[in-house]
């Protein structure tokens, strides 16, 4: 394994930025579910989808509001939310895809659940104490979600030959999304050290084995090794996140400053 | 050190208790919420009271407005200062739910979440009772339901649609 080098940050500055990743992830996500609502495919699944996303926008309030703390510069969630722009955001390409078909939406879902279900895991014994008590409260949502989201991966993997054929174009077309979420920097480096956050390497063997597990039973192959889109969480992102951001934010553009 | 005070105005600790099972829940207002176990403490100050309180989902819209309930409920009897706590850790589980809270959840037609929650449970399938007729030959629609903590099922005795307050 190639040794990776980091130049040193400053530890506060790390532990500010894996909260707002954490934050980012959650806001995205839940917003792309939310885009659902009135127009899944079934009742049931519009019910799950909205569920989602109001915990993942609960999540993200809560990491936000830790956010702007860490910061001390008088931010808070909303300004997290709506005032910054598109390449101010540090979340995830995988999350910022579009829901495209109900196969394509489940497959996000699995991949990055069955990550953010370990990372969460792992923060509940990182030695930040709001952080660690946010994600034994969160862990308990996302492993429900996850789940879900693994049966319906089986149910549309082990399906019909049209479900199958659609369900592994869904996978291989996200795959190189996945990437993404073990390639650490200094911001994870600095965070794993001064407050014994996840060990990426580990993170990855374990997300491995379980999304191989799934993918056995939905009788899916896994797509080969591959070339690895990147960039999301330095706030490089695909097109895909700016139309996003400007219907999140059209209220407070519009009409700053705007209240309930 | 200054003594703990024994009265917020002219308040007891109980008495603000008693006010406090008088809050209902927005969503299932059969449920107090000292029923459905979200008030970890209630600590008295000089002048005011401190109500630590745990959110049931992180993304639950009623945790706000319960907030403001329990603040109004104690400014209209007197209480000048209330602050609230918000606490995540513990976080709050379905064991929580006090039996006489599961009792009332099942005259209004809702399923108590079945014992023993936790890790397995809420990830295992235990039985289902149908709140009208008991029986355990129920089927679930969906994993979730017209709020955040509960999910769907119908029964197969009385063929009855009922909701289950699900296990986290």
């Amino acid at each position: 394994m190639a040794l990776r080098t980091f130049s040193a940050m400053d530890s506060n500055d790390a532990r500010f930025n894996y909260v707002l990743r954490l934050g980012d992830n959650a806001l995205v996500l839940g917003q792309r579910l939310s885009e659902l609502v009135t127009r899944a495919p079934e009742l049931e699944e519009e019910l799950a989808t909205a569920n989602f996303a109001l915990d993942y926008i609960g999540q993200a309030r809560l990491f936000y509001s830790y956010a702007g703390e860490l910061e001390a510069r008088g931010r808070g969630e909303d300004d997290f939310a709506y005032l910054r722009d598109e390449r101010e955001f540090r979340n995830l390409l995988l999350v910022e895809q579009p829901n495209g078909h109900f196969g394509d939406t489940i497959v996000r879902q699995f991949l990055f659940e069955s990550f953010y279900v370990l990372q969460l895991e792992a923060l509940t014994d990182c030695s930040d104490a709001r952080i660690a008590e946010v994600a034994a409260r969160a862990v308990k949502e996302i492993r429900y979600h996850l789940r879900h989201v693994s049966q319906w991966l089986v149910r549309l993997g082990d399906g019909t030959a049209e479900s199958h054929a659609r369900v592994q174009q869904s996978l291989d077309d996200q795959w190189r999304f996945t990437g993404e979420m073990f390639a650490g920097d200094e911001v994870d480096e600095t965070f794993r050290l001064n407050w014994n956050g996840p060990q990426l390497e580990q993170l990855e063997a374990d997300w491995s084995s379980r999304v191989d597990a799934v993918l056995a039973e939905a009788t899916l192959t896994r797509p080969p090794a591959q070339w690895m889109a990147g960039g999301g969480r330095q706030g490089r992102h695909s097109e895909h996140l700016g139309y996003l951001v400007a219907e999140m934010q059209f209220l407070q553009r519009a009409y700053p400053g705007a209240r309930w | 050190m200054s003594s703990i005070p024994q009265q917020a105005g002219s308040l007891t600790l109980e008495d603000v208790r008693t006010l406090l099972h008088a809050v209902a829940d927005p969503e299932i207002p059969v449920l107090s919420i000292m029923d459905l176990g979200i008030v970890r403490d209630v600590v008295l100050e000089p002048d005011g009271v401190e109500v630590h309180v745990s959110p049931t989902y992180t993304g639950c819209p009623a945790t706000e407005v319960i907030e403001q309930m329990i603040v109004s409920k104690l400014q209209r009897n007197g209480v000048e200062r209330v602050t609230i706590k918000r606490v995540l850790s513990p976080p709050w589980t379905t064991e929580w739910l006090s039996e006489t809270g599961r009792q009332k959840l099942r005259r209004y037609g809702i399923a108590p979440p079945e014992h023993a929650a936790g890790k397995r449970s809420l990830l295992g399938r235990s039985a289902v009772h149908c709140p009208r007729c008991s029986t355990e030959r129920t089927t679930q629609v969906s994993e979730f339901g017209s709020t955040p903590c509960k999910a769907s099922y119908k029964c197969d005795e009385c063929l009855e649609p009922f909701e289950y307050f699900k296990c986290i």
